[in-house]
């Protein structure tokens, strides 16, 4: 056995699926079935008109997730499947923190933080403020822990979404399957 | 990967017609060719059959005595006519009591189509009486499946579900229809499905793959085939047959793959697998180009992955590419339908003899025989053995019985030592070793195959996890011969302990209930056989009675399976004793 296949790295999987109800548990139970954690799971149109994209977050060695992404393209519902390591995409996550509208008042530290996090206010109420952060996850734990000490009162980071690096993605594929099949009707 | 182009079904009337849901389904399955369904009704369901009663002459309802029995004789319908199975509950328990079923089909690659009622769309999620979540429940172990709550939605879901069952890696669907569906009136009008853009169930073979797989072949010394279950479902035997007699390659079959080549065939050098033969699981790493065709690896084949055909190169023929490198990595897969990748390869491999290593094969076949198949077909002590019941029946048959067997000692016995002359012959639980599937998949195959001769060989646990499907055979008249092998044991769980668990025999030994009792009461002819005079005697009036027909054979207690890959083990460390 090849150890270095062995080994567990941050994983994005990406699926273009028709929108229909149900895929979702079919897809997460390949997860279940091998027991493999799923760090984040986000749903999203995409640049195709009624093809629907998943893109999942894993952490398991890259023998595992090859295994699993073929289970997700072979459901009948799944145009095309793919992963990417870590470089081969550009990712986001979205946060959003909440913090008393007093912690304002102080001072001007939270401004600073918040303009030195590239971070930017989303609502301004008379009892609390809304923040909100787009970057890595390292990135929005920064902020994270640097609002810590003025009262984060509610927090919320949304799932990994991730564009892959090359030029022509499984997205191309994708289109080629559809324009065959506009074809074929 | 590009779709195979499937030829568009004639198109069927466009004309609409007024009818409820209930009808709308009888009458797609009229168009899908289905003139038999296995079922159970119950109320979710109780439109469907209300709309089955107006068509009784076009389709034979076999009612089963539980919804298990119904899905496995489905099962075995499909295994023995190559159509796709119908299988028919009502909501809650009625489709949960299917899902056994559904996942033996899933694991075994069978056609079945399960058309379930649910409580009405309203009551969904109002823990309503026998709601449960069938979607949810059998979205594991389906290849597909939808629920249809509005009648509009009926004739495509189960287009889709038909063409899915059948088409490239067969498998098992279900639809699962609300009763307020199922009372609607729409109008109907059908369309067979013939292609879904999402799915390609058929992969272009790659003609690269096929001349670098030829390439390999000619220029190997000791080559070796698998053959599984693919040659079937692909209707390739003839393919096959052609490829491995050109080349003169030695060819070893799962469960899933016998009767694909006949037994008495020169290079079928027999089982693979845990109690596979001794040849064709030793020299697994002796050969040095390994060629799967349509088979999947699985663990009871290959025993410890670790140890397992290291030395050789291997080539994959196979239809799923989810199958390739899953168990056994591959140095050349080639994707796509076996009888077509056979097809384009036999054109490309040169004649070939392979004497010496056939003669390898030979030498453990002859080994294998002393040590164990002599003594299991003509035992030297008066107890009788399940080997030796299998040979007499060989006799009677000739081969051409369809033997389905149920799962364990006698399950193994069966496939080691039955003949078959014809394909799809052996109908057997491979995948997920379902206990109770041999019984009500016999009923199954000979409505399938009406003008064979089908034999159920059945274990005593087994037989009686579905007995009560007795009633079935009696329902429907179907001519099912049951042999039980009966050693009051669960016999290999028994062996198990016996070699592992210092022969410490947990709840294995069975207290029977009077059998020959039982199956009178069934009002099916029986008879019980403890000594060796009376046997063939007895195995001729069970073969040659024209009925259903019950014979039980008091078998040895303690009879171990041989040989043995134990758990954990490589191939090469095949026990023959």
């Amino acid at each position: 056995m090849m150890r270095i296949n062995d080994e567990k790295q941050e994983f994005t999987i990406t699926a273009y699926t028709e929108n229909h109800v149900g895929l979702l548990h079919r897809i997460t139970i390949i997860f279940t079935k091998r027991k493999i954690n799923i760090e984040s799971l986000t749903t999203s149109e995409t640049e195709m008109e009624g093809v629907h994209r998943f893109t999942i977050a894993v952490t398991e060695s890259e023998e595992k997730v090859a295994k699993v992404v073929k289970q997700i393209e072979k459901q009948v519902e799944v145009l095309k499947a793919g992963y990417y390591k870590k470089k081969e995409v550009v990712q986001q996550e979205l946060a959003l923190y909440k913090i008393p509208t007093e912690s304002l008042t102080d001072g001007l530290e939270v401004e600073r933080i918040v303009r030195e996090h590239n971070a930017r206010f989303l609502t301004i109420e008379k009892n609390f403020v809304v923040i909100e952060k787009a970057g890595y996850r390292r990135e929005t734990k920064a902020l994270f822990d640097e609002l810590g000490p003025y009262g984060i009162t509610e927090f919320v980071r949304s799932g990994r979404i991730a564009v892959s690096r090359q030029e022509f993605s499984i997205g191309k594929e994708v289109e080629e399957v559809l324009a065959k099949e506009s074809v074929q009707q | 990967m590009e779709t195979v182009t499937l030829t568009k079904a004639s198109p069927s009337t466009k004309l609409a017609q007024r009818m409820n849901g209930a009808e709308a389904v009888v009458q797609i399955l009229l168009r899908e060719g289905v003139n038999i369904a296995f079922g159970y009704p119950g109320g979710a369901i109780m439109p469907v059959y209300d709309a089955l009663y107006d068509h009784q002459e076009n389709i034979h309802h076999v009612l089963a005595r539980h919804e298990q029995g119904a899905i496995h004789a489905a099962q075995g319908y499909a295994r023995a006519s190559g159509k796709p199975g119908v299988c028919l509950a009502t909501s809650g328990p009625g489709a949960t009591n299917l899902i056994t079923g559904i996942a033996d089909a899933q694991i075994d690659s069978t056609p079945v189509v399960c058309i379930t009622g649910q409580v009405a769309s309203p009551f969904l999620g109002s823990d309503a009486f026998q709601e449960t979540d069938v979607i949810g429940i059998s979205m594991p172990v389906t290849k597909w499946n939808f629920q249809v709550t509005r009648a509009e939605e009926i004739p495509e879901a189960l287009a889709k579900a038909f063409f899915i069952a059948k088409s490239g890696r067969p498998g098992p669907v279900l639809v699962d229809i609300t009763k307020d569906a199922q009372f609607e009136e729409f109008d109907f009008q059908y369309e067979p499905c013939t292609s879904i853009r999402s799915y390609t169930p058929i992969p272009k073979p790659d003609l690269q793959k096929i001349k670098q797989a030829a390439e390999l072949i000619n220029s190997a010394e000791r080559p070796y085939i698998l053959f599984g279950q693919g040659v079937i479902l692909a209707k390739a035997e003839t393919e096959f047959k052609s490829f491995i007699e050109k080349t003169g390659i030695p060819s070893a079959w799962t469960i899933m793959g016998l009767s694909a080549l006949e037994t008495n065939h020169p290079l079928n050098v027999g089982m693979l697998g845990m109690h596979g033969n001794y040849g064709p699981n030793l020299l697994t790493n002796e050969c040095d180009v390994l060629i799967a065709i349509g088979m999947r690896f699985d663990d009871r084949v290959t025993g410890n992955l670790a140890t397992y055909a290291k030395q050789a190169k291997v080539i994959h023929i196979e239809i799923d590419p989810a199958e390739i490198d899953k168990n056994v990595k591959t140095d050349i897969a080639v994707l796509g339908d076996a009888k077509e990748v056979l097809t384009e390869l036999i054109g490309l491999v040169k004649p070939n003899t392979h004497t010496k290593w056939l003669q390898r094969f030979e030498e453990c076949a002859q080994m294998e025989h002393e040590k164990v198949i002599q003594n299991e077909l003509h035992p030297d002590t008066d107890i009788l053995s399940m080997g030796e019941v299998i040979r007499i029946i060989n006799n009677k048959t000739g081969g051409d019985a369809i033997i389905v067997s149920d799962v364990g000692q006698h399950q193994m016995v069966a496939c080691r030592y039955a003949h078959f002359k014809h394909s799809k012959s052996n109908i057997t639980s491979g995948g997920l070793g379902t206990m109770g599937f041999g019984l009500p998949a016999a009923i199954g195959a000979k409505l399938g195959a009406q003008d064979r001769t089908v034999i159920a060989v059945l274990g005593d646990g087994g037989f009686q996890m579905t007995m009560q499907e007795l009633a079935t055979i009696y329902q429907t008249e179907a001519k099912v011969k049951v042999l039980l092998l009966n050693n009051e044991f669960l016999g290999m769980v028994r062996q198990w302990q016996q070699l592992f668990f210092d022969k410490r025999y947990s709840s294995t030994e069975m207290i029977n209930p009077d059998f020959q009792q039982v199956v009178k009461g069934f009002h099916i002819p029986t008879k019980k056989v403890t000594e060796r005079e009376l046997l063939e005697e007895a195995i001729e009036e069970f073969i040659n009675y024209d009925g259903a027909y019950f014979l039980e054979v008091m078998v040895g207690k303690e009879n171990n399976v041989f040989p043995m890959v134990p758990s954990g083990a490589g191939v090469a460390e095949i026990r023959l004793e």
